[in-house]
């Protein structure tokens, strides 16, 4: 191959080369020829040979012997080894390399040059790589240059300037005097050039601030300009006219506007201005925007306009654009980080948007994590005042995140812990841990710092929840009811929850009371239900918007279909029916001032019409309570014994129940229960409430079994025990051939 | 703008600008990350990611991917903007330009690019003005290859 081979025919032999090594081979031997040619004193095709190295370079090859070829070219006279030359240096030399310096005195001399591109060349490579030392020498030049009559060097010096800068920060005083005059220009390139200059020194000296501070009228002018000037060919992207310039203007003018009211008051109208009238259709009046988002939010501006900037976030985050909507979540981050009176004042519309935009966020949240996390962390901070339909949005998203479970609950649970005044968030917490304490309790969670927790620690913390004057009635029936269901998920301290709930048997809360009797019942009278009860609850269904779910701790009211609804409706009516009553004793009497009365349970009252009211209620209550359905004992040895009770009956179905229980003077352990039926029925175990059947009838382990059938004369079942008694492991069969009827069959 | 770098499917990098000095290990570096980090992202990803104590802007265009690296205080959005004008720029000069034109005339590539952003800031913000400014200086290239060729004593 020719060493004269032209730039292009080289690439082309390169890219022809078939394997890595056969490249490796084109390459060598191409570079020992460009050395040999460097060599070689003045030759024609200098440009070429560097033009050449430099691309074997971007392929990753050594080039380092090119070096001294840059700065020869740099001082050549020709313009087009220069411009290679200083492509060359730009590639090759950084301010760490020797080589740099050698090319100072050319950028001196090409800085003086009689072609503006050569002049151009110059500022250029200093502005890209020039060291410190190099920036002292030249800064004295660019700064002559800056008051140069053609706007093409002007614009180049500027930047120039503001790499100066960047290196030495104290050099900025050379510059200031002419970075103000700069800004009466009209060419766009060296306006935006003087802006970004100026935005160096303010951010670099405090000093610079108060003096350009000045000249905020003068920027506020050259952006209305911009904004409500028509269309012009040159600058118009999609509408708005020269983004790049209005965003780098909107951006000094948050710095100057920064803690100081007189010149954000100046802005203030031009932000309102800018923030209404700018097309957000596109990517380029979205970039403005959020930049005078940013603006507002960050300097001392009035309510209103602070309103209309988290509007704006809020309308990002519906735009069909993710990009879009991505500024506006990680903005919408920031805000409630560094603002939290911001966000306080603004909360509905920035929870309205999330909440609104569950569904796009989640979509295209960059993990689930990441949503909850930022839910959460809005919950924390502005969660005071979130619209309700937020705790059950919240509460879907982590049912659905199912392998964020353990994640979930240890999060929230420490931001219980540490504070319960934010009703959403506490309400949104307790459902947690209601459901997942048996998470919680592990201990382990791989994306969080470990941490013990203790079933004492869970059942404090949402007691404390369930006693503090600040938890709303709602938040309180949240943590009832979350220490309610972890009567299932605990093994130890069951008594305590049981007392718990028998001592809100009598609350003043109407709600609370109900709730209690009412977990009471399942304690007591239902206690082998209370395992499929308090089951673990499948993923919720989003509803349709506009349709609120209501208090999701309910559900688990709804889960246990059957036997349950029947006494709760009929508990409710009472309640009406108190109310009515209350009226017709004349409504002067708040309802609450009965209710303080039912913290006696004793029929005795010093108020004889309040004792009646109370009397009727209880009695009412009372009269309701069931005969219990028939229990029949199917097995009986050894002092185990399984009862089974059904508890209902329709044509084609049946709920049984086993109940287990121990009248030895040890325990059973290892209990478990399996069952065949015939062909034609089906058959539904549900977890049973354990495997553990304490001595001396201490407590019981129940199951229930769902059954459906097509003929209820086929209904039989083959029942098999299996369990450890006194050490010994037992297996046990029983055949069931009738059922006992339901009590209210 | 910390630095700016196309790179094709294949990871093959066909320009890189850089606006902080680094080592060349350490531009290496960040060359394979940025390649691997973002060929491996989806294609309806969203443009922006965050890798370090940087913003990340990258955009495809045909078969080459045109990847920033921002402060900051940058903004993303106009950043997208940026990377859209600067294939308008090349397309303009190349005419319908494709990945070939890039990898044959790097250097002009280089030029054009030179022209619109120094320093990592915008210098030029109008199309027509930076045109006519690279026409002019090839047209002085030429002009004085021409002299140099023919010279008249």
């Amino acid at each position: 191959m020719s060493p004269s081979v032209c730039l292009q025919e080289m690439i082309r032999v390169i890219r022809g080369a078939r394997t890595q090594g056969e490249e490796r081979g084109v390459i060598q031997r191409e570079c020992a020829a460009i050395r040999a040619q460097f060599r070689q004193a003045d030759n024609g095709g200098r440009s070429h040979n560097l033009a050449k190295l430099l691309y074997v370079h971007m392929l990753g090859y050594p080039a380092h012997f090119g070096q001294m070829e840059c700065v020869r070219l740099i001082a050549s006279s020709k313009y087009s080894e220069k411009r290679i030359g200083y492509l060359g240096a730009m590639m090759l030399l950084d301010e760490k390399q020797d080589a740099s310096l050698l090319i100072t005195n050319s950028i001196k001399n090409d800085l003086s040059h009689s072609s503006q591109h050569v002049q151009s060349l110059a500022l250029c490579t200093l502005a890209c790589m020039g060291s410190a030392e190099m920036c002292r020498d030249l800064a004295p030049e660019i700064e002559r240059l800056l008051k140069a009559s053609n706007s093409y060097i002007k614009k180049k010096a500027a930047l120039c300037a503001v790499h100066i800068v960047r290196k030495i920060p104290e050099l900025g005083e050379m510059f200031t005097p002419s970075a103000h005059s700069l800004l009466s220009e009209k060419n766009h390139g060296v306006l935006h050039g003087a802006v970004i200059l100026i935005t160096e020194l303010c951010e670099r000296n405090p000093d610079n601030l108060k003096q350009f501070r000045k000249s905020v009228p003068e920027l506020v002018q050259i952006m209305k300009n911009l904004v409500t000037s028509g269309y012009s060919p040159e600058h118009n992207v999609a509408g708005i006219s020269d983004p790049f310039l209005q965003v780098r203007i909107l951006r000094l003018l948050r710095i100057l506007g920064r803690n100081n009211d007189a010149a954000s008051d100046a802005m203030n109208d031009l932000l309102a201005q800018v923030a209404t009238n700018t097309d957000s259709s596109k990517t380029a009046g979205s970039a403005v925007l959020y930049e005078t988002v940013l603006t507002i939010m960050d300097i001392r501006s009035e309510s209103g306009l602070r309103v209309l900037a988290v509007n704006i976030l809020g309308r990002f985050l519906l735009n069909n654009d993710r990009n879009i909507r991505y500024i506006s979540m990680t903005s919408l981050q920031k805000i409630v980080q560094t603002d939290h009176t911001a966000v306080q004042r603004h909360r509905g519309t920035i929870v309205d948007c999330l909440k609104d935009q569950d569904a796009s966020v989640k979509r295209y949240a960059p993990s689930q994590r990441w949503h909850i996390d930022t839910i959460l962390h809005v919950l924390v901070t502005a969660g005071g005042d979130v619209r309700d339909e937020t705790v059950p949005n919240l509460i879907q998203l982590i049912t659905a995140a199912s392998e964020l479970h353990c994640y979930t609950v240890h999060k929230l649970y420490r931001a219980l812990i540490s504070d319960i005044v934010q009703q959403s968030l506490v309400q949104v917490a307790c459902w947690c841990i209601g459901e997942y304490g048996d998470l919680l309790l592990k201990g382990e969670c791989e994306e969080i710092t470990p941490m013990q927790v203790t079933e004492d620690d869970v059942l404090d913390a949402l007691e404390t929840v369930l006693q503090s004057h600040m938890s709303t009635p709602t938040s309180r029936g949240f943590a009832l009811t979350a220490i309610m269901k972890l009567s299932t998920r605990i093994t130890n301290n069951v008594d305590r929850i049981r007392s718990v709930v028998s001592i809100y048997g009598s609350c003043i809360d109407v709600e609370l009371q109900q709730r209690a009797v009412e977990y009471n019942a399942l304690f007591k009278k239902y206690d082998h239900m209370r395992a499929a009860v308090l089951e673990r609850m499948p993923v919720i269904d989003r509803n349709s918007s506009g349709q609120t779910n209501g208090d999701p701790s309910v559900e688990p009211m709804k889960e246990f279909n059957q036997p349950k609804p029947v006494q709760g409706v009929l508990i409710q009516e009472p309640a009406n029916q108190v109310c009515d009553l209350l009226d017709l004793l004349g409504d002067s009497n708040p309802p609450l001032l009965v209710t303080n009365d039912h913290t006696s349970t004793a029929p005795n009252s010093t108020n004889s019409t309040s004792s009646n009211v109370q009397d009727n209620l209880l009695d009412l209550l009372g009269g309701l309570e069931p005969t219990p359905a028939p229990s029949v004992t199917v097995f009986e040895k050894g002092g185990l014994s399984l009862k089974l009770q059904c508890d209902q009956q329709t044509e084609t179905s049946t709920t049984v129940t086993f109940t287990a229980s121990n009248s030895t003077q040890s325990d059973i352990t290892g209990f478990n229960l399996q069952a065949a039926v015939p062909k034609s029925v089906q058959l539904q175990m549900k977890a049973p409430s354990g495997d553990l059947i304490p001595a001396q009838g201490c407590g019981t382990v129940t199951q229930t079994v769902l059954l459906s059938y097509t003929n209820k004369a086929n209904l039989k079942m083959r029942v098999r025990l299996s369990y450890s008694s006194q050490g010994t492991a037992c297996q046990d069969m029983v055949q069931i051939d009738s059922f006992p009827s339901p009590a209210w069959s | 703008m910390r630095f700016l770098l196309l790179f094709n499917r294949q990871g093959r990098l066909r320009l890189q600008k850089w606006f902080i000095p680094l080592s060349n290990r350490e531009k290496n570096k960040i060359i394979s990350e940025m390649t691997l980090t973002v060929l491996a992202r989806p294609p309806k990803a969203c443009s922006f990611l965050q890798w370090r104590d940087l913003k990340i802007v990258y955009r495809r265009y045909a078969s080459l991917f045109f990847c920033c690296g921002l402060e900051d205080q940058d903004n993303e959005l106009l950043t997208l903007e940026l990377l859209q004008r600067y294939v308008e720029l090349l397309d303009q000069y190349f005419g319908n330009v494709c990945e070939l034109d890039i990898i044959f005339n790097f250097d002009k590539a280089y030029f054009i690019l030179d022209e619109f952003i120094m320093g990592g800031e915008i210098q030029e913000t109008s199309r027509l003005c930076l045109a006519r400014h690279m026409e002019e200086a090839d047209a002085f290239q030429e002009t004085v290859d021409e002299y140099e060729k023919n010279p008249t004593y």
